[in-house]
């Protein structure tokens, strides 16, 4: 049978992917997309956030569920054998599609925060000693400093950040200052959530080598949308979340390279983690299981697999270049807003607008969005410390995915316009 | 969308464009700092209270036309009454924006936002300034301090 969504035709060049990447069909695929919201067809703007789930996710998790429903590595039994040989094998479709060294290098996790606090809790709460330096950037997400702050308090070694520019890229003129031979770990976000900024992990990463930190990237927002290469970046560790792209909530993975996972200890304790108990002590289990202490997310884990082969089947190379025609789009249409302010500008950038409009706070700006179907973001996201670095309390922010359109586009700056000219009256 | 343009009226917009009671005060008796930590929206208010009597207030901050208008018309109705009225026109402002119902025994003035409980998501915004002056008041009370 050929594949509905199949870009990769023999009609295909670069230059025409808007009229090969076929939109209808993708969209079809994902069923909560065909609703009203707020008696208006919905536009669903706020991808960055989470996506929609298509039917081929949705149909693994159910079958998975009426036919081999098990526990995993635990029964001898058919069905447990099923579900055990699917969970594994998502374990498989991660670490592919994040080129990973092999799939015991890919740790199940709820999500990214899980995965960064995995990370704060069984690497450095072990590994940091009073005056040691954990080195992030100001445009990190809440999850990936609340962690280190609290790992910092409790071992006394020092989180610092690395400004950023005007434009959104992150200042790295003269990052010699940050990182020296008391760094030990530097974590950074791969794409901001807020400003849409990418950033140029793969130098950072170098630098930290240098002076002898690992590191740790925040793949959140980067993985739904571009190819990751982990071997190539070159981290020591790598997080992301199934449902920013098109998997379920409740599901993540956690990358790390294989000698820095045995030499770690335990993060929870339980089930599944350990190879032999006493009362006294335990012997751990091979990574990654170590990491995963009870009943895993099973359904959930082989539901990012279902994702992972629906992005495949698409291509994350066409996603990207389909997602920043559209972004391209956008950024151009949206400038002419009067009175518009947008938050990031840098030439490296994924499918996230944060926006202000002169006179209009972004709380009554999505509200009056939603009242034309648009559902977008407003707030800090997540991200305080950007916010105070350009001097707003919030933002409004749209954010794109593989099913949106120009004409989703066209309504949303529509609206704005609409919304700011009934607002300033 | 008829409900939302109705709860935007021109009254409200005139209050957030130009908000009453705007600053900060001197001297003030009692003042309270709320924050919406979901939207990052903040608000100070400024009470000068003699003889159980609140005498001024005014209010700072930043937030949506809802939470500013609300924070303009509290210090509006709130000055020139005493501490036991400001707790009965608290409870009637908190129940109308929870339930839209109004009282007569009401400021007019308050009426404006009585559409705010068709949008649960925004009562937050407009409690915000009321919840700081009230916590103001009492709090101050418990450990009075003068200097
Ligand atoms: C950049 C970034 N990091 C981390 C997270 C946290 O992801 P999750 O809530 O799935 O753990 C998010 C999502 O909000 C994000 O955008």
């Amino acid at each position: 049978m050929e594949s509905r969504y199949d870009v990769r035709s023999s009609k295909t060049t670069i230059g025409d992917i808007m009229n090969t990447f076929n939109i209808d069909n993708i969209r079809q695929d994902f069923p909560a997309l065909n609703q009203l919201n707020r008696n208006r067809p919905l536009v669903y703007l706020d991808n960055a956030a989470t996506t929609q789930k298509p039917n081929q996710v949705i149909d693994v998790i159910s079958t998975f569920y009426r036919t081999s429903n098990a526990n995993v590595h635990r029964g001898i039994y058919e069905i447990s054998e099923r579900a055990t040989e699917a969970f594994e094998s998502a374990r498989q479709k991660a670490a592919d599609f994040i080129h990973a060294e092999d799939s015991s290098s890919i740790i199940f996790t709820r999500g990214t925060t899980e995965a960064i606090n995995l990370v704060a809790y069984a690497w450095g709460l072990h590994n940091l000693s009073p005056g040691d330096e954990i080195l992030v950037t100001e445009m990190e997400h809440h999850s990936n400093i609340i962690p280190w702050q609290l790992i910092a308090r409790k071992t006394g070694s020092i989180l610092r950040y690395i400004p950023i520019n005007e434009d959104g890229t992150l200042n790295l003129e003269n990052s010699d200052i940050f990182f020296t031979s008391k760094t030990k770990i530097v974590a950074v976000i791969h794409q901001s959530n807020v400003l849409g900024t990418i950033n140029p992990v793969k130098e950072i990463i170098q630098q930290a080598k240098q002076v002898g930190a690992i590191s740790l990237v925040d793949g959140a927002q980067s993985t739904p949308h571009f190819k990751v290469d982990v071997q190539e970046i070159g981290c020591d560790f790598f997080a992301f979340s199934g449902h920013k792209m098109v998997g379920p909530t409740g599901v993540g993975v956690l990358y790390g390279k294989r000698e820095l996972l045995e030499s770690m200890e335990p993060f929870q304790g339980g089930g599944e983690m350990i190879k032999s108990v006493t009362f006294e002590e335990s012997t751990w289990n091979d990574v990654p299981w170590k990491f995963e202490a009870g009943t895993p997310n099973i359904a959930q884990a082989i539901g990012l697999g279902a994702a992972i082969d629906y992005l495949n089947d698409i291509g994350i190379d066409q996603i990207h270049t389909y997602e920043q025609e559209l972004t391209e789009y956008a950024l151009d249409i949206l400038e002419k807003i009067p009175g518009i302010q947008i938050y990031g500008q840098a030439p490296n950038r994924g499918a996230v607008i944060s926006f202000n409009v002169d006179g209009v706070h972004p709380h009554d700006m999505v509200q009056f969005l939603d009242q034309d179907g648009i559902a977008v973001r407003g707030g800090h996201h997540c991200a305080q410390p950007i916010m105070k670095k350009f001097n707003v309390s919030a933002t409004t922010r749209a954010s794109f995915y593989l099913y949106n359109t120009r004409d989703e586009i066209d309504h949303l700056v529509e609206s704005i316009n609409k919304t700011a000219s009934f607002l300033r009256r | 969308m008829e409900d939302l343009r109705e709860l935007y009226q021109q009254l409200i917009l005139d209050h957030s464009q130009n908000p009453k009671n705007f600053h900060e005060m001197e001297h003030p008796t009692h003042t309270a700092e709320g924050d919406n930590p979901l939207c990052g929206d903040e608000v100070t208010v400024y009470l000068k209270v003699e003889d159980d009597v609140i005498k001024d207030v005014s209010f700072v901050g930043s937030g949506c036309a809802i939470s500013k208008a609300s924070s303009s018309i509290m210090t509006e109705t709130l000055k020139g009454k005493t501490i036991e009225e400001a707790h009965t026109i608290f409870d009637l402002f908190h129940r109308m924006i929870t339930t839209g119902e109004t009282d007569s025994a009401q400021e007019e003035k308050m009426a404006v936002l009585a559409g705010v409980h068709k949008f649960p998501s925004r009562v937050k915004c407009a409690m915000l300034a009321w919840h700081s002056a009230i916590g103001a008041i009492d709090k101050k009370e418990e450990t009075v301090s003068t200097e």
